[in-house]
């Protein structure tokens, strides 16, 4: 008798076993630096400039030095020497002029490391130094042009209400703004300032090339595939089909994979091109830490009105980011950051004005939330601050203004479907008996005092406005014998569980056992460009397609059947007259046999009603927002200002948990990272250069300083995400971190801190302020 | 120079200057590349194996100071192709993510589990105070210890 399709239970929404746990948990999965080594391999360095901006007359290779086993690529080497992005203006290696202390301008490569570290040595550069611009203020003044006609990378303006109004009838927004301000009973104004954070993925970076009849070949630590694929087209020339990318196990990224493999990749490649040998560049932790990409500083000024009961009125924003010398992916970071900027919150007139500018500084790029952070500090802050004016708890004034169901954005989008802000805010307060303890005031035992204080906000789930339409994110599901299946997407697996989960879907899309589906390793050879690992789209948005590939795939097997089924049998009682209907593993063979091969290829479709104006920054400018609250409590010694961070309560809406357990993983890691930008991260600055590019002076939190995490998971589904409702998860809780730990640590000392990180030398600093009453 | 050690309960030889680590030697000669590389300077872990039973970095040791001693590395835990309590915890309760910081993470948890088979939750924090996990928040990692710890008490599995 049939033995399938098996009605297996379903698997979305248990917290399965990952995939790729048991390699991870016996060594035996290879991170790229365990791949062996490939014969005549060689290892790569790059040589990089010392100062951050100065005019580069030329590059001296010592003579006495034995240069005969080196390898030695200059930018004259390079075929197309541009770093394919969005604005195509960073050279891969650096000529004519330095921006950037730090930026690449010779590789060089040798197989014996010993060698190859003294040949470092015998480079020396040529560098006239310029003066540099280190600070986004001074470049948005423009003294000293050194990008573009103005230092600005980007800038957006984002109206609504009144202001909006006077732009369409062609009058200035900013006084219709200013206007609005006015007539408000309770104007506050402030500026709130962020910093660098490094990603520290613990893996450092690391790609192996090297150059075949089949073209050119790479393998690294990465989360974009098709983006390293678009850098060598670019650079290179090639054709797309002699361009292979293939991910490696990866040990991490936060967005730090995400655009910078890029540049190591084409580094290698460039050696082994020249070297016509296999080409292994991983970078050591302090060249990681200084060369790599980090979190936008930003600065936002915000002034906001609103009526004596606590009922926002008007909101004034200016954002100022940081992008340091090269584009890269700043234009959308600052866009997330300027979408977010408003909070999760209703206001009747808004205006907000954003710009990035480049420095002298390492490029800035992608990471874990993605500008929204930066611009979710700076509003919850604020509204603290407008919650101590008005008198009143920054729980009543954030609940009583937190956009419900009907409400609309800063950007005019009309929240329809999936909108939890008010429930995430009921389950944190209740997990955390917050009002309780807000109520009892500050808690002081000997020089310790204890406070508690929460965020809200929403994140925007997927790409940002028309990106899915423009991306067109595709994903490929093979029919393997006996009834299996296999996913092809360019979507991976950086430690997050991208392939557990999607195997999850497909799974229960099919009606399959879990482990009747697979997932083919990304490679931009065999699979499709699905879109990049990023903006928390990979579940939400490729796992519907997912989803949909498998549901097409299990039904043409279901017709299979069926379609075998003997007419004559049916009806009849089950008579014996009749063979027995085929299994479906038979019936997938059968249509393998036939076929050769039976694939199902989906492409991502937008749901309808999504509709964005690019022009105006206008309408829907994400399909949903996941929403969340987090409580923190902290002891903050009154002596040395160290703060401890005591308990963390998160309520987070994800829609739907495919995994429960990864992805209470997911909110506690971000939660945590978050609290490291909050209290401890810091990338120190001399001259351009930083001067703690280590793991000992560059402090991520520990297992004694992360709290214990209560997560409670609220599932809002989204009627357009795979699973049953799924949202983004993994940027989300980078977001409220931070100013939660700042809330808590004014209710438990009185200080109101508006500058990251909250180290004890800033808070001390503050509380001398305060002390001299000039706190505020 | 010629250095005999037990790695993971056979006897190995390898041939290095002195001055090399034993990170170097576990992952080139050697081929067991399970244990990571995250930082070189002894912050992060990532590098952790056991030493006669501690647990050091190997990024530290230099090799010449491992002349006939034991070592223990994550190829060593598992027990004839089945996983510890430890790694099957690790597995199922989220313990690992990118798993970059997990063989020095599993190590770490093993010594202490050896020493101390029911430890409190501080207990668990502090022995892997060392071990830097990116991923995590360590909250996963730290129920993961607790609960291998449990099932090694309760004899749920076979302790390496
Ligand atoms: S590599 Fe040894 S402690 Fe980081
Ligand atoms: S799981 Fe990624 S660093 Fe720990």
């Amino acid at each position: 008798m049939a033995t399938s399709p098996p009605a297996s239970a379903s698997t979305v929404g248990r917290s399965v076993p990952r995939t790729d746990g048991p390699p991870k948990v016996t060594g035996a999965s290879r991170y790229v630096d365990d791949i062996p080594a490939m014969p005549g391999e060689i290892f790569g360095r790059t040589v990089r400039s010392p100062v951050p901006r100065g005019i580069l007359r030329g590059v001296r290779l010592d003579p006495a030095f034995d240069w005969s086993d080196v390898t030695v690529v200059l930018a004259e080497d390079v075929p197309v020497n541009v770093v394919a992005l969005i604005l195509d203006d960073q050279p891969i290696l650096a000529t004519g002029k330095v921006n950037h202390a730090y930026e690449p301008i010779v590789l060089l490569g040798c197989a014996d490391r010993l060698k190859l570290a003294r040949a470092v040595q015998a480079v020396a550069l040529d560098i006239d130094p310029l003066p540099p611009v280190l600070d986004a203020r001074a470049a948005l003044d423009g003294g000293e042009i050194i990008w573009g006609a103005d230092n600005v990378i980007k800038r957006y303006l984002i109206t609504h209400g009144c202001a909006d109004a006077a732009r369409e009838r062609g009058e200035a927004s900013e006084a219709a703004i200013d206007a609005a301000l006015a007539r408000c009973e309770v104007v506050v104004t402030g500026t709130y300032a962020s910093h660098h954070q490094e990603q520290l993925y613990i893996e450092p970076q690391g790609v192996i090339a090297w150059w075949d009849e089949a073209g050119a070949h790479a393998t690294g630590s990465i989360q974009c595939p098709f983006y390293v694929h678009k850098a060598f087209l670019k650079a290179f020339g090639l054709p797309p089909d002699r361009i292979h990318i293939t991910q490696s196990v990866t040990g991490g990224g936060f967005g730090g994979k995400e655009e910078y493999p890029s540049i190591i990749a084409l580094h290698a490649a460039l050696l082994a091109r020249k070297s016509g040998r296999p080409v292994r560049m991983i970078y050591d932790r302090t060249e990681d830490i200084e060369a790599t990409t980090k979190r936008h500083p930003a600065s936002c000024e915000i002034t906001s009105g609103c009526d004596r009961d606590g009922a926002l009125r008007a909101l004034k924003i200016r954002i100022l980011m940081d992008g340091g010398a090269y584009a890269t992916l700043t234009q959308v970071v600052l866009s997330r950051g300027a979408l977010h900027a408003a909070g999760a919150y209703r206001w009747d007139d808004v205006w907000i004005e954003a710009a990035a500018v480049a420095t002298n500084t390492p490029p800035n790029g992608a990471f874990r939330g993605f500008g929204a952070p930066q611009t979710i500090w700076a509003i919850e802050r604020h509204l603290d601050r407008v919650a101590r004016e008005l008198g009143c708890d920054p729980l009543d004034l954030k609940a009583k203004n937190v956009l419900r169901p009907g409400d609309s954005t800063a950007t005019g989008q009309v929240l329809r479907v999936s909108v939890a802000g008010e429930e995430c805010i009921t389950r944190a307060i209740a997990a955390s008996g917050y009002r309780q303890k807000r109520a009892a005031g500050p808690v002081v035992r000997g020089r310790v005092a204890r406070g508690i204080g929460l965020s809200v906000f929403m994140h925007g789930a997927g790409f940002t406005g028309s990106g899915e339409r423009y991306y067109k994110g595709k994903v490929a599901l093979d029919l393997a014998p006996g009834g299996r299946l296999r996913i092809r997407t360019a979507s991976t697996d950086i430690g997050q569980g991208t392939e557990t989960v999607f195997r999850q879907i497909a799974a229960d899309a099919a009606g399959l056992p879990l482990d009747r589906v697979e997932f083919a390793v990304p490679c931009t050879t065999t699979v499709p460009d699905s879109g990049p690992t990023v903006a928390s789209r990979t579940v939400m948005v490729v796992g519907s397609i997912v989803e949909a590939a498998a549901r097409e795939l299990a039904s043409r097997v279901r017709a299979e059947q069926a379609g075998q089924e003997p007419g004559a049998g049916e009806g009849d009682g089950g008579a014996a007259a009749g063979p027995p209907a085929l299994s479906f593993e038979e019936a997938a063979d059968r249509l393998l046999a036939r076929e050769g091969q039976v694939t199902s290829l989906k492409q991502y479709e937008p749901p309808d009603y999504v509709r964005w104006d690019d022009e105006a920054y206008k309408g829907d400018a994400y399909p949903c927002f996941g929403w969340a609250c987090d409580v923190v409590e902290v002891e903050v010694d009154l002596d040395t200002f160290e703060v401890t961070v005591v308990d963390f309560w998160s309520a987070t809406d994800v829609g739907k948990a495919i995994h429960p357990v990864m992805c209470k993983g997911q909110i506690e890691g971000g939660s945590l990272q978050a609290i490291g930008w909050a209290l401890s991260e810091e990338i120190v600055w001399q001259g351009g250069r930083i001067k703690n590019p280590r793991m000992t002076n560059y402090i991520i939190p520990t297992s004694l300083d992360a709290p214990p995490f209560h997560v409670v998971l609220v599932e809002e589904p989204f009627p357009f995400g795979p699973g049953g409702g799924a949202k983004g998860i993994g940027e989300m809780p980078m977001d409220g971190g931070a100013p939660a730990v700042a809330a808590a640590i004014e209710h438990a000392t009185g200080i109101a801190a508006r500058a990251l990180p909250l180290t004890p030398e800033r808070l001390l600093e503050a509380a001398w302020s305060a002390g001299r009453g000039e706190r505020l | 120079m010629k250095v005999s050690l037990v790695v993971n309960g056979s006897p190995r030889e390898v041939d290095l200057p002195p001055l090399s680590r034993l990170l170097d030697a576990l992952r080139g000669p050697l081929g067991l590349t399970g244990t990571k590389e995250g930082c070189a300077e002894g912050e992060c872990g990532a590098c952790t194996v056991l030493l006669d039973g501690d647990p050091v970095n190997a990024c530290l040791v230099a090799i010449g100071q491992c002349e006939g001693r034991r070592v223990t590395t994550v190829e060593g835990l598992a027990c004839a192709g089945h996983l510890s309590p430890l790694q099957r915890c690790f597995v199922e309760e989220g313990g690992a993510q990118c798993g970059i910081c997990t063989p020095g993470m599993l190590l770490s948890a093993e010594a202490l589990l050896a020493r101390s088979p029911d430890p409190s939750e501080l207990e668990v924090r502090e022995a892997l105070a060392g071990n830097l996990c990116r991923c995590t928040g360590y909250q996963r990692i730290v129920e993961s210890v607790r609960a291998a710890a449990a099932l090694r008490r309760g004899g749920g599995g076979a302790a390496p």
